[in-house]
């Protein structure tokens, strides 16, 4: 029990994973492809953030009084990982877009329909 | 959305502060919690709200798109320049501490320019990720 | 001379901003260009002073290793470095009339300000001695080879970049989940001190499973047969000069960054305790034989030189599965021999295409009369591929048998020797085609290639003869770059 409940920071992070996984997998919404990827990189982010806390520590900020602090690394390597997640998601969703202009829909099997008719 | 008066008045109220608060964070970000990003995207924020309530047309006349790629350029380059300048002042690529006279001085006034250029560029591609999405198909 | 492994990245990201600024027209292509030439002279300079005066180390920000970011420069990433931005300066004096044709004209600043991007990313992964800053640079390679894949001139390109944009953010972040579990064990996210660290927890299962998300992070960037179907689609829809830029460099960075997590990063052979060397001589297998025969069956020779790729990558992959110096040699010649004959076959086809603006099999009939020079390009890449004496091809290849041998995997051998027949085969699928079939009407008129485009061409052409006869420089580069990187065999 011990192990499930002082573990509970990964089991969210790999209940996560596996519902923005599974969601990229099954989904032929392209939308929702994109939606199931940024679910996959959020837990990811809780990965890290997570790996960093100390126990009883505080934000990293230098002040007096305050010796104990989180590791604040993961969470300037986070902080990359988020803009890396925001340029992919704009890009994603600007492709949405045009193959939505360019074959009318965005479901996935009725564009390889439309592919393979030509 | 033009006749909504509540939205309209909130919003005046509130953009100028959001920009204040956009502009504390940015200069704020070399001691305390900030920083170009945070910065940036709050600021373009503020712009946003504006676009949403006042339309797109009278918000691409304040920043037109062109002056927002420039921006967006401006931001890497002043970035990247503040590293070459470490480069011909005999440091390392971002090496700050070479910038002003002692130490300290140069790690501040690197910090501040590189955070500064961090600051443009994400203000300006917010903005033109916002413009892109939502003039699409009026044009 | 230590700021060189610098500024290799520094130029173009400062050059891309700047070109996306510029007016449409001739300027953004002529800094472009001017930028590629200077990566590349500087990239030769890296090189040679690696080889003369060992590994270099450069600080960022001053700040000292483990802590700061590390540039850490030997053979293996001075090599690859030039092949980037080597082959980044011959495509450019192809680009010009090539992306004139190709790109419509409001997009072209943007699209060299990408393609600098691109340039940058491929550089910042070859020359960083940290493991975070391989993901940084792996996304912005990526992210803007996803733009410019989107631009060709099919609406499969939007949908080719919309599937390789998926599958490229799945290997990223299995990568980034890979970095974050070692860091958790070690506390380092400097390569050599990582590999300085991990020996001491090797056992631990978190290491482990860090390693397996590493190389399958990787695995899907390289297009490693089965987890390839990203490129074929990607290289066919993309603007020609993007498929011979990317197929000539992108998954060669990845096949580098491969090797450097297997050899560099886990150290002592830890990924011979693992079943990771197994899987890549099978999977190699299975990827040569396979998509070889798929490459034959395919009536667009974009597509079928993709597949051909796809191949390429599972003799890389075998040579990284032997595990010894002798393989890891061959990987490392394959790997800049494929970027020379793959480049030149893809400059061959895309000059076709810029006459007659298509490349299926059944619309060249007769074209290797009317272009004799680009005939003649495509039938010495050809060679190439197939790996017969007096080319590039045959020294990797050779050097691939050696190590099967070295370790009697007569299997390996055999399918080594069954992939260049089929090579045989679908090469003189495009040779018959192009020259053996009767020309059609259409075809009659069409005049050769500009000499813009057959030159930088024939620049590779000659380059897989010459690197064919005079292996010294290649081969000793790769043995030393092998060595560097201290495969060790079982």
């Amino acid at each position: 029990m011990d192990f499930i409940l002082g573990h509970y920071n990964y089991w969210i992070v790999i209940f996560l994973m596996m519902v923005g996984f599974y969601t990229v997998i099954s989904r032929g919404n392209l939308v929702k492809k994109i939606v199931g990827l940024n679910i996959f990189q959020v837990s990811v982010f809780l990965l890290y953030i997570s790996l960093s806390t100390v126990d009883g520590g505080t934000t990293p900020i230098v002040k007096e009084g305050f010796d104990l602090y989180s590791n604040p690394l993961p969470h300037v390597l986070i902080l990359t990982a988020i803009v890396v997640g925001v340029a992919t998601t704009a890009l994603g969703l600007a492709l949405v877009v045009r193959i939505k202009e360019a074959y009318g829909t965005i479901e996935e099997d009725e564009i390889h329909e439309q592919d393979h008719s030509l | 959305m033009k006749h909504n008066l509540i939205l309209r008045v909130a919003s005046k109220f509130l953009i100028p502060l959001i920009i204040l608060f956009g502009l504390y964070v940015q200069f704020h970000g070399d001691y305390g919690p900030g920083g170009g990003f945070q910065a940036g995207v709050i600021f373009s924020s503020a712009i946003i709200l504006y676009a949403l309530v006042f339309g797109l047309d009278v918000a691409e006349k304040i920043i037109p798109a062109n002056v927002l790629r420039t921006l967006a350029g401006l931001g890497v380059v002043i970035y990247a320049s503040v590293g070459v300048a470490a480069l011909f002042l005999g440091g390392n690529y971002l090496e700050y501490g070479v910038l002003g006279s002692t130490q300290v001085a140069g790690q501040h006034l690197g910090i501040l320019l590189v955070e500064l250029g961090v600051g443009i560029t994400v203000a300006s591609v917010m903005l033109i990720i916002f413009f892109a999405f939502a003039g699409r198909g009026r044009s | 001379m230590d700021h060189i492994s610098l500024l290799l990245v520094v130029i173009p990201l400062i050059a891309a901003p700047i070109v996306a600024i510029l007016p449409n027209g001739r300027i953004p292509w002529a800094l472009t260009l001017l930028v590629t030439a200077v990566c590349a002279a500087l990239a030769g300079v890296q090189l040679w002073s690696i080889v003369h005066e060992g590994v270099i180390s450069y600080e960022l920000g001053g700040w000292a290793p483990p802590w700061g970011i590390e540039y850490r420069i030997d053979a293996v990433n001075a090599f690859v470095a030039l092949i980037v931005a080597g082959i980044a300066a011959i495509t450019l004096p192809y680009a010009l009339l090539s992306v004139e044709k190709e790109i419509p004209k409001h997009q072209i600043s943007l699209f060299y300000c990408a393609f600098l991007l691109c340039l940058c990313g491929l550089l910042g992964i070859t020359q960083t001695g940290d493991i975070f800053n391989v993901f940084v640079f792996l996304e912005v390679s990526s992210l803007s080879s996803y733009a410019l894949i989107s631009l060709g001139k099919k609406r499969q390109a939007l949908t080719s970049a919309y599937q390789y944009l998926i599958m490229g953010t799945i290997g990223a972040t299995f990568f980034l989940i890979g970095v974050g579990l070692l860091y958790s064990q070690t506390g380092t996210l400097n390569m050599a001190d990582l590999a300085e660290r991990l020996p001491a927890v090797f056992e631990h299962k978190t290491v482990h499973t860090g390693f397996a998300f590493i190389v399958i992070g990787i695995a899907l960037k390289l297009a490693l047969f089965p987890l390839h179907l990203w490129l074929p689609n990607a290289y066919t829809y993309a603007p020609t000069v993007i498929t011979i830029f990317l197929a000539a460099t992108a998954t060669k960075v990845a096949v580098y960054l491969m090797l450097r997590v297997l050899f560099t990063v886990f150290p002592n052979g830890f990924a011979l305790g693992t079943p990771a060397d197994e899987l890549f001589i099978i999977l190699g297998i299975a990827g040569i034989l396979i998509a070889s025969v798929y490459a034959i069956y395919q009536m667009d020779i974009k597509r079928l030189l993709a597949y051909s790729s796809v191949a390429q990558v599972g003799y890389m992959a075998l040579g990284i599965g032997f595990a010894s110096a002798m393989g890891v040699t061959a990987t490392i010649l394959h790997l800049f021999n494929h970027a020379l004959m793959k480049g030149a076959l893809f400059m061959a086809v895309g000059a076709i295409i810029y006459r007659i603006g298509a490349c299926r099999m059944e619309n060249i009939h007769g074209l290797g009369r009317q272009m004799p020079w680009t005939f003649a390009a495509i039938i010495i890449g050809g060679l190439s591929l197939i790996g017969v004496p007096g080319t590039a091809g045959f020294i990797s290849k050779w050097y691939l048998i050696l190590a099967a041998l070295e370790q009697e995997n007569w299997i390996a051998v055999a399918v080594i020797l069954i992939g260049s027949l089929l090579a045989v085969v679908y090469v003189g699928k495009i040779i018959e085609a192009l020259y053996f079939k009767p020309a059609l009407e259409t075809n009659l008129t069409v005049k050769e290639a500009p000499l813009l485009l057959l030159l930088p061409t024939w620049v590779l052409a000659l380059a897989n003869i010459y690197f064919g006869l005079n292996t010294e420089l290649t081969v000793g580069i790769a043995e030393s770059a092998a060595k560097m990187l201290g495969a060790v065999a079982k």
